[in-house]
């Protein structure tokens, strides 16, 4: 019968997919100022003693964090990239084009600006895990709140075009209530905002890396619990409820949980740009699928590869340079896509 | 089998928008295993009269009932396997193969992550035989033509398993051998099945040939119901689609111009179908005055059109048009 010899190749590519994932994750922790060898590595992570202690505590104290925090932003950006695209049917719907990280921006921001020296982006690194759960929430809150606002416009409009230029308009509008705030504020203010929005990885401590992983689990495993709903809205939405799909509580849902998995990965690691909406597509494009069972555990790890690699290359191998990842990802990103959009031309039909 | 059982019935229905109302003092009723036919000129109501039996809409007034029960209080839940729907929604996801995008209809059935247990694999086998769609199982939505796509709906349709399937404009994009295919389909279905199937379309040929049952939009805002035969012979038919340029041709069942309704003062004779073509051609050209036999004979393989008075003949129908409408202009 049909849909077992695909499902058999589905697992498979998944297989490989966490193969490459684990080779990226060993390489990310190896590679950068100091070179370290795999092996040792490798023996670092099982706890065993190796003959560089540097080594050891450069890969568990710097470089661990480091690069966990690399796929769970790979993979939550991913992922919220993947429902946006459902829920708007709109291959080019993404947290970043709809406003979602500009209104995580603008709650950062403001606390940021507005709560003054005691809690600036400097002192984020320095934060308790309550402070952490502060820049989480004003985030997810941030982030929230703009796509409420797109979701009651989208309820007047059915049109998908226009829901994303009514999207880029709020964010627009969101990016304007910065830069105002911006320009009435500090400058030292300023320059810590601006260094947040560059986007980095590194600055996540190990405590606050405990509450964005259970944020970060969460929200993937909500998406999961999601996939049926979520293919059943590929239909269109007069399908999905003529089906029994109860359509505003599925949308809600939806945007909740992006605006978690979003928010919380803009709190801490600055607006990263072009994941949310490449990796869906790279994803769906490789595996030739629809089925949100299948995209979902994929997206999670092309995002998580995808992220892995740019954090590789922005440590500059070789050199002390460290680039800011959110030029890198889009650096790396956009050459990727236009190569597949040309080579496979299915981009347009994949959605 | 009691074949006038009703399942849906509409009493006193008024349907519309809070400011206009659209068709008003509708008493409606679909019957068990029958094809019937919404049929009515374009933006009629159609979409919305359909929104309403299905529960999305509020009724203005008047009430409808599905198995004894008023629509408006059945959950979306339970609606989902009672009535299925093919839209006219355009479909997107080019990605999906038409096996999942079947597979799809079985959404009010399983599980929460949505695992097809023996019996739903069975019966989305059967929907996609017996809509012809098996052999494309695997190809994605992205590769079919309109055609294709529709029939793949409708097995979608098939597998959420309800007794009653509407249709809203199924052949609209559609080419007019797939037109045939898709109602014939569906005739098959209601007759084999025993589905309640309720098409919308504003085509009147189709809804004459093979629907069992006529629901036919007045210009009055009312719907009269009927079989076709029945709505054509008391004028219904011509009274919902007529106008001062457009009247129905009783021998013919179909509707035409006015002012080619005159009829050709020629005489044709020879094989039945011959003349029927001939004549159908000569109409069209329009001929009055002059008064002429054509004989239509076989001569060997080839048919030929000779004239009578004149003993001239010609190899097609065209030639002969052409040497009539010459010899009506010398005059």
């Amino acid at each position: 019968m049909t849909g077992v010899l695909s499902s058999g190749l589905k697992s498979r590519s998944i297989v490989l997919l966490l193969a490459l994932v684990v080779i990226l994750f060993l390489l990310d922790l190896g590679l950068g100022s100091v070179r370290i060898p795999v092996w040792d590595t490798i023996n670092v992570l099982l706890g065993k003693e190796i003959e560089n202690p540097a080594w050891q505590a450069i890969i568990l104290k710097i470089r661990l964090p480091r690069s966990i925090t690399a796929v769970l932003v790979g993979a939550a950006l991913s992922v919220g990239g993947l429902q946006m695209q459902t829920l708007f049917r709109n291959p080019l719907a993404g947290p970043s084009v709809l406003g979602i990280t500009a209104g995580a921006s603008l709650g950062v921001a403001a606390v940021m600006l507005a709560a003054g020296s005691v809690t600036t982006a400097f002192s984020i690194r320095q934060l308790d895990i309550g402070g952490s759960w502060l820049i989480i929430i004003a985030s997810t809150v941030g982030a929230a709140v703009v796509l409420l606002m797109i979701l009651a416009i989208s309820f007047k409009i059915k049109d998908n075009v226009v829901m994303l230029i009514v999207g880029i308009m709020v964010a627009n509008i969101t990016i304007a209530i910065v830069s105002i705030w911006q320009y009435f504020s500090d400058p030292e203010q300023i320059q810590e905002y601006v260094l947040w929005t560059f986007g980095s990885l590194g600055g996540v401590t190990n405590d606050q890396l405990g509450v964005l992983s259970l944020i970060v689990l969460a929200g993937l495993f909500m998406t999961f619990l999601l996939s049926k709903t979520l293919n059943v809205l590929l239909l269109g939405e007069n399908y999905a409820q003529s089906m029994g799909l109860n359509i505003r509580r599925s949308r809600i849902l939806i945007i909740a949980v992006t605006s978690i998995l979003a928010g919380a990965i803009t709190g801490f690691c600055g607006p990263i740009g072009f994941v949310g909406i490449a990796v869906p597509h790279l994803t769906r494009s490789f595996l030739n699928t629809s089925d949100h069972r299948v995209l979902i555990p994929s997206c999670v790890l092309v995002g998580a590869m995808l992220m892995l690699f740019c954090d590789i290359i922005s440590q500059v191998p070789g050199s002390t340079t460290v680039l800011p990842v959110n030029a890198i990802t889009a650096m790396i990103g956009s050459p990727i896509v236009i190569w597949i959009i040309v080579k496979r031309r299915n981009l347009k039909s994949s959605f | 089998m009691g074949s006038e059982l009703q399942i849906l019935t509409a009493k006193n229905l008024t349907v519309g928008y809070k400011k206009k109302q659209v068709l008003s003092a509708l008493d409606l009723t679909l019957k068990y295993g029958k094809l019937t036919c919404l049929l009515g000129p374009n933006g009629a109501g159609k979409s919305t009269l359909i929104r309403t039996l299905t529960g999305i809409q509020k009724g203005l007034s008047g009430s409808v009932t599905l198995d004894g029960k008023e629509v408006e209080t059945i959950s979306s839940k339970e609606l989902a396997r009672k009535i299925s729907l093919v839209l006219t929604d355009r479909l997107t996801p080019g990605n999906l193969t038409v096996y999942a995008l079947v597979s799809l209809g079985r959404f009010p059935y399983t599980s929460w992550i949505g695992t097809l247990k023996d019996l739903d694999k069975e019966l989305i086998h059967w929907a996609m035989e017996v809509t012809g769609t098996l052999k494309f199982a695997d190809r994605h939505i992205g590769e079919l033509s309109d055609g294709e796509k529709q029939k793949v709906m409708i097995a979608r349709a098939l597998v959420q398993d309800t007794n009653i399937i509407i249709l809203d404009e199924p052949t609209a994009h559609l080419d007019s051998p797939n037109r045939i295919e898709i109602f014939h389909l569906l005739h098959t279905l209601a007759k084999d099945t025993d589905k309640t199937i309720l098409i919308s379309t504003h085509e009147i040929d189709m809804a004459i040939e093979h629907g069992d049952d006529m629901w036919l939009v007045m210009p009055e805002k009312n719907i009269n119901t009927g079989i076709p035969e029945d709505l054509i012979l008391n004028g219904a038919l011509e009274k919902a689609f007529g106008s001062e340029q457009l009247s129905f041709d009783y021998a013919k069942g179909r509707f035409t111009r006015k002012s080619q309704l005159q009829e050709v003062s020629l005489n044709v004779i020879g094989d039945p179908i011959h003349v029927k073509w001939t004549k159908s051609a000569l109409e069209r050209a329009v001929f009055g005055s002059a008064e002429k036999s054509i004989e239509i004979e076989k001569v060997g393989e080839a048919i030929q059109w000779k004239i009578q008075e004149t003993g001239k003949t010609f190899n097609s129908i065209e030639l002969l048009i052409k040497h009539l409408t010459l010899d009506e202009n010398k005059h």
